[in-house]
C-alpha cells in the first residue's frame, strides 16, 4: 500500500456512529438504570445484616460464577467479530459460527445456572430462605430471561448472518442487538462480584 | 476494522478476562488480608469491565457524545454508588 504523507482531510476522519438504532439505546440505558437499583437496593439491605449476607454468600460456587463470566465474555467476543464481519465489505465466512458461537455459549451458562440452582435448593436455600438467597434468586433470575431474550435476539441474528449481504436497516438491527446480548454480558459482570465475591 | 482498532479489541478482552481471574482471587481469600479492601477492589475492577464492555465491545467509543457520556456516567455512577453503599450503608 502507498504510503501517503499528507493529512487527510477532515470528511474522512471518522464520524460518529450510533451502534444500532436509537431506539434500542433507550432500552437498553433503561435496563442498566434498572439493575443499577437493584445493586444500590441489595447493598443497602446487606448493610442491615452484612455477617448474615457473608455466611449465605457462602454457599454460593464462586467458581461456577466465575466460569459463567469467563463464558460471556467468550461470547462476547464472538459477537464483536460477527459484527466487524457483517460491517465489513468482504464477508468472513465463519459470521454464523462466530453467532452460534455465542448462542452456545449462552445455553452454556443457562446449564451452569441450572445446576447452581438445583445445588442451592437440595440444600435448602431458596428465595424464602434469607434476605441473601431472596436477593440472589431474584436479581439472577431476572438476569437469566434476559440472557433468555437475547438467545432470540442471537436466533434473529443467525437468521441475518446467513444473508449474503444486508440492508442497511438489517446491519443496524444487527448492531443492536449485539449490544442487546453485550449487555447481558456486563450486568453480569456486575452481578457475579456483588453477589458471589464482595463480602 | 482497522488493524490497531482490532488489536486494541483483542487486548481489552484479554484484560477482561485476566481482571475475572483477578477478582476471583480476591474473592476467595487469595492474598489479601482485609475484607474490605478486597471488596471495593472487587467494585472498582468490576466497573472498569463495565465500561471497557461499553466503549469497545457496544462501539461506543465512536458513538455519538451524548451515548458514550452515558456509558462513562454510567460505569462511574455505580461504582461510586456500590462502594459508598458497600462501605457505609
Amino acid at each position: 500500500m502507498a504510503v501517503v504523507d499528507v493529512a487527510p482531510p477532515e470528511d474522512a476522519k471518522k464520524s460518529k456512529h450510533i451502534p444500532g438504532e436509537e431506539g434500542v439505546w433507550v432500552f437498553i440505558f433503561g435496563d442498566m438504570m434498572v439493575f443499577a437499583v437493584f445493586f444500590g437496593v441489595y447493598l443497602v439491605n446487606r448493610g442491615r445484616d452484612p455477617e448474615l449476607f457473608a455466611t449465605a454468600q457462602d454457599a454460593l460456587d464462586r467458581n461456577l460464577g466465575a466460569v459463567n463470566t469467563l463464558i460471556l465474555l467468550i461470547s462476547s467476543m464472538l459477537v464483536v467479530l460477527a459484527v466487524r464481519s457483517v460491517k465489513s465489505p468482504v464477508r468472513d465466512p465463519r459470521t454464523t459460527l462466530y453467532v452460534l458461537g455465542a448462542f452456545a455459549c449462552g445455553i452454556g451458562f443457562i446449564l451452569v445456572k441450572a445446576f447452581e440452582y438445583h445445588a442451592r435448593i437440595a440444600a435448602g436455600d431458596t428465595p424464602a430462605t434469607n434476605d441473601f438467597f431472596m436477593y440472589y434468586f431474584v436479581m439472577t433470575g431476572v438476569h437469566l430471561f434476559h440472557l433468555v431474550i437475547g438467545l432470540v435476539v442471537l436466533t434473529v441474528l443467525w437468521r441475518l448472518s446467513l444473508k449474503p449481504s444486508l440492508t442497511p436497516g438489517q446491519a443496524s438491527f444487527f448492531e443492536g442487538g449485539a449490544c442487546f446480548w453485550h449487555m447481558v454480558d456486563l450486568l453480569w459482570l456486575v452481578l457475579f462480584p456483588l453477589l458471589f465475591l464482595v463480602r | 476494522m482497522p488493524i490497531d482498532l482490532r488489536n486494541r479489541v483483542t487486548a481489552v478482552w484479554l484484560f477482561l478476562v485476566v481482571a475475572t481471574v483477578v477478582s476471583w482471587m480476591l474473592g476467595t481469600d487469595h492474598g489479601v488480608s482485609s475484607e474490605k479492601v478486597a471488596g471495593v477492589a472487587v467494585l472498582a475492577i468490576a466497573v472498569v469491565k463495565v465500561r471497557l464492555v461499553g466503549l469497545y465491545f457496544m462501539e461506543l467509543r465512536d458513538a455519538p457524545t451524548v451515548l458514550r457520556s452515558m456509558m462513562e456516567v454510567y460505569s462511574f455512577g455505580i461504582g461510586a454508588m456500590m462502594v459508598g453503599l458497600y462501605l457505609y450503608a
